[in-house]
Parts: C-alpha cells; sequence; structure tokens
C-alpha cells in the first residue's frame, strides 16, 4: 500500500488525486515543499484541514518561481484572497494547473488570469505596458513600448474594443505553436 | 459501500421534511432488498438525517419518494413490486444523473475552479454516486450491477496505482528538470529525446538477446565445436591480441556478437527451438517495432501542436504572450532570455517602423545561387572522397603491415567530415542572408544531405565489396572441398587401416569461406564504435578542455577570454540530435548482421545520458539567442522516421536477394534468406497452412489488394481534402461573426461557461479605474 505517512488520510489524499494531476507521491513531495517553506507555520500533520497561509514573499521564494517575471501574478491569481497568500490547497491548485499534464485550455485560462494585471476581466492596454516592462526590464524606450501594445493589441484584437477579452487572447494563443512547451512546470 | 451522512441540524422545516420523505422512501427500499435487512449507517425513518444531495435531483426522488410512500409497507417481503414501482423514466433520468456525477468526478480536475470548490463538488458528487449507484440495481440484474460497481472501482484503483509506479519508474527525471531550468526546455528535449531512444534501444536490445542470442548461447554447438565457431589455426597466434580484439577480429569475430557465428541447425536444443526462424523474425520485427514506436510518438506530437498560424499573423502577441520560459529557475539564463527577449522586441519594432530595405535583388540571388553550388561541390567532395576511402581499405584488407590510421582510416574520414563539414556550411550560409530560422531550417536540411550521402557512399562501397566476396566464396568452396578430400585420403594412407573411419577435420583446419555478412557487421560495429569515440572526444576537448583554459587561462590573458574568443561553448542541440538520429540509422542497419550492436548501443546510450548531462551542466553556457525551430519535436521525429525507411532498404534488398554465405550464419547452405520461412512452412505447420500461403501468394489475390489499398488511400485523401474544406468555412463563418461583433461594439453578459469560471476566479474587487461617463452624441 506504500509508504506509512501521517500527513494526510487515505481519502484526501484520493481526492486530491482525482482534483489534481499529480500522483500520490507527487502530492507528498509537494506537501514536503510547502511546509520547507515556512516550518514553523505548517503543521506535518494535514488530516484535520488546518487552515494555514504561507504569505507571497516566501512562495515566491521557490527556486521554480524565483526567477519568473510573472510570480507575483501568479501568486495572486491562485490565492482566494487574491493577495497572495496560499492555503496548501491552493499551492497544490497553482502547481497542477502549471504542471505538464494539464491541458492547454486549462493554462489558457490561467494566464488570461495571471496577465490581467487589474483584475477586470480584460487585458487592456495598461496591464500589457506593465507586461511589457516586466519582460524587458525596462530596457524598451516608453516609445517603443507604446508601439508594442498598440501592434499587440490590433494584432489579437477581434471584436474592436482595443483590449482583449478571453476569447481574444484563446484565439491568439491558441495558434501560437510556443505556447504550450513553455509555459509548463 | 461506504455512504457519507452527514449528521446535521435541520436546515428549515419544509426541506427537512422533504428530505426526511426522501430518505424515508430510499432507506424503506434498501432495507427491503433481500440479504441486506436490518438498519444500517443509521438509516431509521425517525433520525434527523439530511444528506447532501444537489438540488436538481431532489425533485426527481422526491417524485420517486412520493410514489414509493404511496405503496411501500415497511418491511415487506416483496422487493419486485416496489422496485417496478419506481418507473422506468424515473430509474433513467436518476441513471443518467449518476452518470453525469461521475463524468464531473472524471473531469473535475480540468475545471478553473478553487481547490476548496472542487473538493465539495467531488464530495457530494461521490457521496451521491455511491449511494444511489446500490439503488439502481433491481431485480435479478441488482447483485450483478453491484458486483460489476465494485469491480469498477476497483480497476480504477489499480490503474491509479499503476499510473503512479510507472511515473516513478521513468529515469534520469531529476537530472533532465535540473538541465532544463539551468538551460531552457529546448536543450532538455535533446535529454529527452536522449531517454526516448534509450527506452526503444532497451526493447530491441530485449527481443535480439532474449530470441537469438540467448537460445543460441544456452541451447546451440559451445565454441570450438564446428569451424564456423573457431578461430582458423591461421589466425590463432594472434586472435587474442589486444589490437586484433580492438578491430574486432579474432576471437571477437568468432562470437555471438556477429551473424557468421550462429548454426543454422534448424531446431536446437530440447525445447527444439527454431534459431534460423527467429533470427530471421527478429531482424524483421525490431523494424516493425520501431516504425510502429515512431509513428506512435509522432501522432502525439501531432495532437499537441496547435493549428496552423501564418507566420507573420500575431508576431508582436506571440512575443510578449508565449517568449517566457516559465521553466527557467537560474538567475544567469534568466538574465539571458531576458536580454534575448528584450533584442527581439527591439528587432521586431525596427521591421515594423523601417520600409523594406532597398535591395539588390539580382546579388542576392546570385549570392545565393553561389553558395548552393559551393555547398553542393562540398557534398560531391565528401560523397567522392568516402568511397575512395573504403576502396582503399578493401585493398589494405590484403596487406598485413599496416599502421593504425589506415586501419582506421575509414572510420576517422567519415566522423571528421560530420565534424568539419556542418560549420563549413554555415560560414557558406552567410552568403545568402536568410531569416535565422529558415537559415536553420536549411542548415538541417543540407546537414541530412550530408550524413545520408555518406551513409549511402559507405553502403554501396560495401557491397561492391560484399560483391567481391561472393564471387571469391565460389573457388574457395571448391578449395575447401578439394582440401577435405585431400585429408582424407592423406588419412587413410598414413593409418593402414582402411576400414576405420577417419575423424572429422579439425574446426580450426577446414579452409573458411569469406563470409560477406560478418564482414558487414565488423564494419558497422566499427563505424559505431568510433562514432562513440569521436563523439566523447570532442565533448571532452571541444567543450570541457575549452572551459578549463578559458576558466584559467583567463586570469593571465590579454583580453577576457570569457566574454569574447573563445568563451564557453553552447550545447549545440541541432547537431546533437541529428547524430543521434544517423546513429539510430546504423544500428538499424547493422543490427541484422551484428545482433551485439544493439546491446553496444544501448551502453552507449546510457553512458551519454551521464556524460552529455555532467557535460552540459559543468562546461556550457545557455544560448543567447533562444531559437527553436518551431515545431521541431515532430521535425526530428520525422527525420527519424525517414532514416527508418532508408535503412530498411539494405537490409530487405540483402535479404531478398543476396544469397547468404555456404559456411557461416544461421541461413548457411540455402539459396535465399527467406527460404527458412518456406521451410517452417512446409515442416512446422499444419498442411492447409501451406496451402493457404500458396494461395495467398498468388498474384491473382495480391493484385486486388493492392489495388483495394490504393482505393482505399485514395478514399481517405479525397474524405480529409473534405474536412479541410468544411474547417475553412467554420474558419470564415466564425471570423464573420466577429466582425459583427466588431460593429456592434457590444462586449457585455457573455454565455459562455468559460466567462462564468472566470468570474468566480475574481476576488470581488476590481482593481481598474471606474469606466468614464459616456460622453453625450456619441
Amino acid at each position: 500500500m506504500g509508504n506509512k505517512q501521517t500527513t494526510f488520510t487515505d481519502e484526501q489524499l484520493e481526492a486530491f488525486q482525482d482534483c489534481t494531476f499529480f500522483t500520490r507521491k507527487e502530492i507528498l513531495r509537494l506537501h514536503g515543499r510547502y511546509r520547507e517553506l515556512a516550518p514553523h507555520l505548517v503543521p506535518l500533520d494535514y488530516t484535520n484541514n488546518p487552515d494555514i497561509r504561507v504569505p507571497l514573499t516566501l512562495i515566491t521564494s521557490m527556486p521554480e518561481l524565483k526567477e519568473n517575471p510573472f510570480r507575483d501574478r501568479i501568486v495572486e491569481t491562485f490565492s482566494e484572497d487574491g493577495q497572495g497568500n496560499l492555503s496548501f490547497n491552493d499551492f497544490v491548485d497553482m502547481f497542477s494547473a502549471l504542471c505538464e499534464t494539464s491541458p492547454r485550455e486549462l493554462k489558457t485560462i490561467y494566464a488570461f488570469k495571471i496577465y490581467d494585471f487589474n483584475r477586470d476581466n480584460f487585458i487592456c492596454k495598461v496591464d500589457l505596458e506593465k507586461m511589457l516592462n516586466k519582460l524587458t526590464k525596462g530596457e524598451l524606450t516608453p516609445e517603443e513600448v507604446t508601439l508594442v501594445c498598440d501592434k499587440a493589441v490590433e494584432e489579437a484584437d477581434l471584436d474592436g474594443d482595443s483590449k482583449l477579452s478571453f476569447a481574444d487572447f484563446e484565439n491568439m494563443v491558441s495558434k501560437a505553436p510556443d505556447f504550450l512547451s513553455s509555459g509548463s512546470t | 459501500m461506504k455512504c457519507f451522512f452527514h449528521f446535521s441540524e435541520p436546515s428549515g422545516p419544509d426541506v427537512t421534511h422533504q428530505h426526511l420523505n426522501i430518505i424515508t422512501s430510499l432507506s424503506e427500499v434498501i432495507q427491503t432488498i433481500p440479504g441486506e435487512r436490518g438498519p444500517s449507517a443509521g438509516y431509521g425513518p425517525h433520525s434527523g438525517i439530511t444528506c447532501a444531495v444537489p438540488e436538481p435531483v431532489d425533485q426527481h426522488l422526491s417524485r420517486a419518494g412520493h410514489m414509493q410512500l404511496s405503496s411501500c409497507s415497511s418491511d415487506s417481503g416483496s422487493d419486485s413490486d416496489e422496485e417496478e414501482s419506481m418507473s422506468e423514466g424515473e430509474m433513467a433520468r436518476l441513471m443518467e444523473e449518476v452518470e453525469e456525477k461521475k463524468k464531473l468526478i472524471a473531469t473535475i480536475r480540468n475545471k478553473p475552479w478553487r481547490m476548496k470548490r472542487r473538493l465539495t463538488h467531488l464530495r457530494e458528487a461521490q457521496e451521491f454516486v455511491d449511494k444511489f449507484e446500490g439503488a439502481l440495481g433491481k431485480g435479478k440484474g441488482r447483485k450483478w450491477y453491484a458486483y460489476k460497481v465494485m469491480m469498477t472501482k476497483k480497476w480504477i484503483k489499480f490503474q491509479r496505482d499503476f499510473e503512479n509506479f510507472r511515473t516513478a519508474c521513468i529515469p534520469w527525471e531529476r537530472k533532465i528538470k535540473d538541465v532544463e531550468s539551468h538551460f531552457g526546455s529546448s536543450v532538455a528535449s535533446y535529454f529527452i529525446f536522449l531517454r526516448w531512444m534509450y527506452g526503444m534501444n532497451l526493447v530491441l536490445f530485449g527481443f535480439t538477446f532474449g530470441l537469438v542470442v540467448i537460445p543460441e548461447v544456452l541451447m546451440g554447438l559451445p565454441y570450438g565445436s564446428i569451424p564456423r565457431k573457431t578461430v582458423p589455426r591461421a589466425e590463432q597466434p594472434t586472435a587474442q591480441d589486444y589490437s586484433v580484439l580492438t578491430d574486432f577480429n579474432g576471437f571477437c569475430k568468432y562470437s555471438v556478437l556477429f551473424y557468421g557465428y550462429y548454426n543454422d541447425q534448424r531446431t536446437i536444443g530440447l525445447l527444439k527451438f527454431r534459431l534460423p526462424l527467429s533470427y530471421l523474425m527478429v531482424g524483421i520485427g525490431s523494424f516493425g517495432y520501431s516504425l510502429m514506436v515512431v509513428i506512435r510518438t509522432m501522432a502525439k506530437n501531432a495532437d499537441v501542436g496547435g493549428g496552423d498560424g501564418d507566420e507573420g499573423e500575431f508576431t508582436f502577441a506571440w512575443k510578449m504572450f508565449t517568449s517566457w520560459d516559465y521553466l527557467i529557475g537560474n538567475a544567469e539564463t534568466a538574465d539571458n532570455k531576458y536580454a534575448s527577449i528584450t533584442t527581439s522586441f527591439k528587432e521586431s519594432i525596427v521591421d515594423e517602423q523601417e520600409n523594406q530595405k532597398d535591395e539588390n535583388i539580382h546579388l542576392r540571388r546570385f549570392l545565393r545561387v553561389l553558395a548552393n553550388v559551393m555547398i553542393l561541390c562540398s557534398l560531391g567532395g565528401s560523397g567522392y572522397l568516402i568511397y575512395f576511402v573504403v576502396k582503399r581499405s578493401q585493398e589494405f584488407a590484403n596487406r598485413d603491415d599496416l599502421s593504425w590510421y589506415e586501419k582506421n582510416e575509414l572510420e576517422l574520414i567519415m566522423s571528421l567530415l560530420g565534424l568539419v563539414c556542418p560549420p563549413l556550411f554555415e560560414t557558406i550560409a552567410e552568403l545568402e542572408d536568410y531569416h535565422p530560422r529558415i537559415a536553420l531550417k536549411w542548415q538541417l536540411g543540407r546537414i541530412f544531405a550530408l550524413f545520408l550521402g555518406n551513409l549511402y557512399t559507405f553502403l554501396f562501397a560495401l557491397f561492391d565489396e560484399v560483391n567481391n566476396k561472393l564471387v571469391e566464396e565460389q573457388s574457395i568452396k571448391n578449395a575447401s572441398i578439394w582440401a577435405m578430400k585431400e585429408y582424407y585420403a592423406n588419412f587413410t594412407r598414413l593409418s593402414n587401416d582402411s576400414e576405420a573411419t577417419p575423424p572429422p577435420m579439425d574446426p580450426s583446419d577446414v579452409i573458411r569461406g569469406p563470409c560477406w555478412e560478418t564482414a558487414v557487421g565488423i564494419e558497422f560495429v566499427k563505424l559505431t564504435v568510433s562514432d562513440i569515440q569521436v563523439t566523447y572526444l570532442t565533448i571532452l576537448i571541444g567543450d570541457f578542455a575549452r572551459a578549463v583554459i578559458v576558466r584559467f587561462l583567463n586570469y593571465c590573458w590579454c583580453w577576457d577570454l570569457e566574454a569574447g574568443f573563445p568563451s564557453y561553448g553552447e550545447f549545440d542541440i541541432s547537431g546533437n540530435v541529428l547524430g543521434l538520429v544517423f546513429n539510430q540509422g546504423m544500428i538499424w542497419m547493422g543490427a541484422f548482421y551484428a545482433p551485439g550492436l544493439v546491446g553496444i548501443n544501448v551502453l552507449r546510450l546510457l553512458s551519454s545520458m551521464y556524460y552529455q548531462c555532467w557535460a552540459v551542466m559543468a562546461t556550457n553556457v545557455p544560448h543567447e539567442r533562444v531559437f527553436k525551430a518551431s515545431k521541431s519535436n515532430n521535425f526530428y521525429m520525422g527525420l527519424l522516421l525517414l532514416i527508418l525507411f532508408l535503412s530498411l532498404l539494405p537490409v530487405v534488398y540483402t535479404i531478398m536477394t543476396l544469397p547468404p554465405s555456404y559456411d557461416c550464419g544461421p541461413f548457411s547452405g540455402r539459396a535465399k534468406m527467406f527460404d527458412v520461412i518456406m521451410e517452417t512452412i512446409d515442416l512446422d505447420l499444419p498442411a492447409f497452412m501451406g496451402t493457404l500461403f500458396s494461395y495467398a501468394a498468388n498474384p491473382g489475390l495480391i493484385i486486388p489488394a493492392v489495388l483495394l489499398m490504393v482505393l482505399a488511400i485514395y478514399y481517405l485523401n479525397s474524405v480529409s481534402e473534405a474536412y479541410q474544406n468544411s474547417n475553412m468555412e467554420l474558419k470564415k463563418k466564425m471570423q464573420m461573426a466577429r466582425d459583427e461583433e466588431k460593429n456592434r461594439r457590444n462586449n457585455t453578459d457573455s454565455t459562455n461557461q468559460v466567462m462564468k469560471d472566470l468570474e468566480d476566479l475574481l476576488p470581488n474587487r476590481s482593481l481598474a479605474p471606474p469606466a468614464p461617463p459616456p460622453e453625450p452624441g456619441q
């Protein structure tokens, strides 16, 4: 039946396996990583579902996220309170959505949420400018930034409201050759 | 059956009452099923039990319940009446609900919900399914239904455990992830390809060893018993020399590694194992298995790749949204990636801003033609060089006083060509001035042509040799028969006893035929081994020594070695992948003549994995410009498929047309190699199968079959064209609908389920500034 572990009950593990793309071993490993971030905060025993949240700064110090320019947005998107404090459920959810076996459609939905900086359900020019500055670390001049954002909206916007709705985003990304292979963890 | 029931306070008078009705009726249904009497899990008409039953089902159940109440009696023995009173429609609807819940459970991980919501829904769905699945079984089929349900659950659990086990078995996952986080996903894709190759070769090795080598070793005649298994008298003094062994002569030549060792006895050992048949089948089966595996992987990759968009359709949008590699975990790589993204944006901006350069089209065309001519010349030159060297090596084979260089000239030249020509092509390609992605494709195509040309020239030269050997064989056959007669004549003369039968001639004294198959096998093995040596040496010198020099000499050198020339090496993905593909082609070609070659390849791939992983991490730096050829996974698989076909051809040709050697190998003595199949059909299979096969081989049957296949291909082709057309129509319709919406400029309240899910993910706080009030008259 596997190693005897006391972190989760068998039912919890089965439920996690149903709700995520992870195997049992991977879920236990994830819990280990989660605990590593804040050992004094996160208990070893999760059988009674303690309501513990690890703050944003600790999560973004993980090596997988440390170098990502969008790490704050990623963590905020998956947090329930919108501030980036992740419970273990949110933590597992985040990695499940980003993992290799999760489907393209799911990743597209979350990518849209991540890139929507002001959370108005559209990717508008303001969002794009913030994105571009994060991607190029401020190396482009303001005129260049404006030009790129205008061109991007012009290319992808289908309904003419000069911002990208989810349908526009999905249409554009579904044709991209590199989206899936570089967007997975 | 487990049932999860909450014992909680009733939520409201009416609801409770309704729920109680439901529970009452259902519990009575369950209680009156024979064999399940008595309260279980706290059933009972009077306890305040509520259960988490989703709303829409309640109505069905209440209807069922009311009908139930009217006709039920608490402890009746006649179960069939009560079950039938739940009408067919209700049962069908209930079954539908259960199926829906099951589908929800299976797809719940694909929904973009918060984890808590998922867990709640999962639990509800599971409770519902558990509870009502039992109630659905009716009449005689009930026990069988319950059993079926239990077996399905066990099967799902078993599948899950097996998947867990299987993922745990995949080797080198950590190592590859490490490389991925340092160098990005394109470098890691090489290692994933290497691992896949290793798996395939391991299976081929299993086939060859298990079905050919081990039976011969265990059940066949031992070394030294028959001529083909013994080192000839003339070679015996030197047979153990290291230099002879590294050339795969001496003891190596007369071992299981090569074709010539195997005996042609039809059945061997107690089990009557048919070795010649097995040898042929394994040879052909290896190709069949490789083909199946490559095509299956190609099909899987083709699913993943998205639709075809025009190259320039979404340039800026793609650069913004898809350029970051989420797998990067290393600061240096991340810095490189930032720089590369910035450069790429600047390039696109410049492209966008300025008009087309006034270029001299004629000059450009001339330069491109010139470049192609030069490359064709070098390709022709390398082909001729190889032919020349192979001819020379045939002459060398007759001499004995060879220097090390002369002995290994062929392999050295081939490996050197493989090393020198690609950079040469790259330099010539500078003349052409293509977009980098197109230039990369040209480069890959040219390297491919180079390797292919080399391989086939080598093969043709080899075949010349084979033909020579076949001619030689005839004269040697006569010579050996003559020698045998002489031996017996001498024996009777010397022994003075004409009645005794002479012992058979000592195996090492028998005159041997040239055994062209073993010679071909030896050539392939030598080529593979030298290829391995050259690859490893290149990494050692080109990467490791270079890194050591740059690191340590930097302290006392005039210019900055790390930033300028030569700096650290970058990992050459395409070169390495092509090398791997061609190596596999050689293995496929040579495995029929040298069964040990597959084993050598397995060892090579295994050591390659560790060696190259170490070399990449220790001596390489991440690429400055990350340039993946799009959809490159299927490109390399396509190459592999092409190489597979090309390596199949020579082997099939030799099996079908060339006669096997008369005194070595499992097919010796037969007119053609595939005669062994005919023999098996005649002798081993029942008579009717023989007649069946002879009917099947009738041209009158084969020609219609071929025609049928051609028709099927034509039909499938036209069907796929029809699908493509309807695809285009649908796309046009979608585009038109979007254009209409563009005119309307009204975007609120979509009924799309996805949009609703997105709403749920919002934390009820929008950070957008409020929209400005619409101006009058707009």
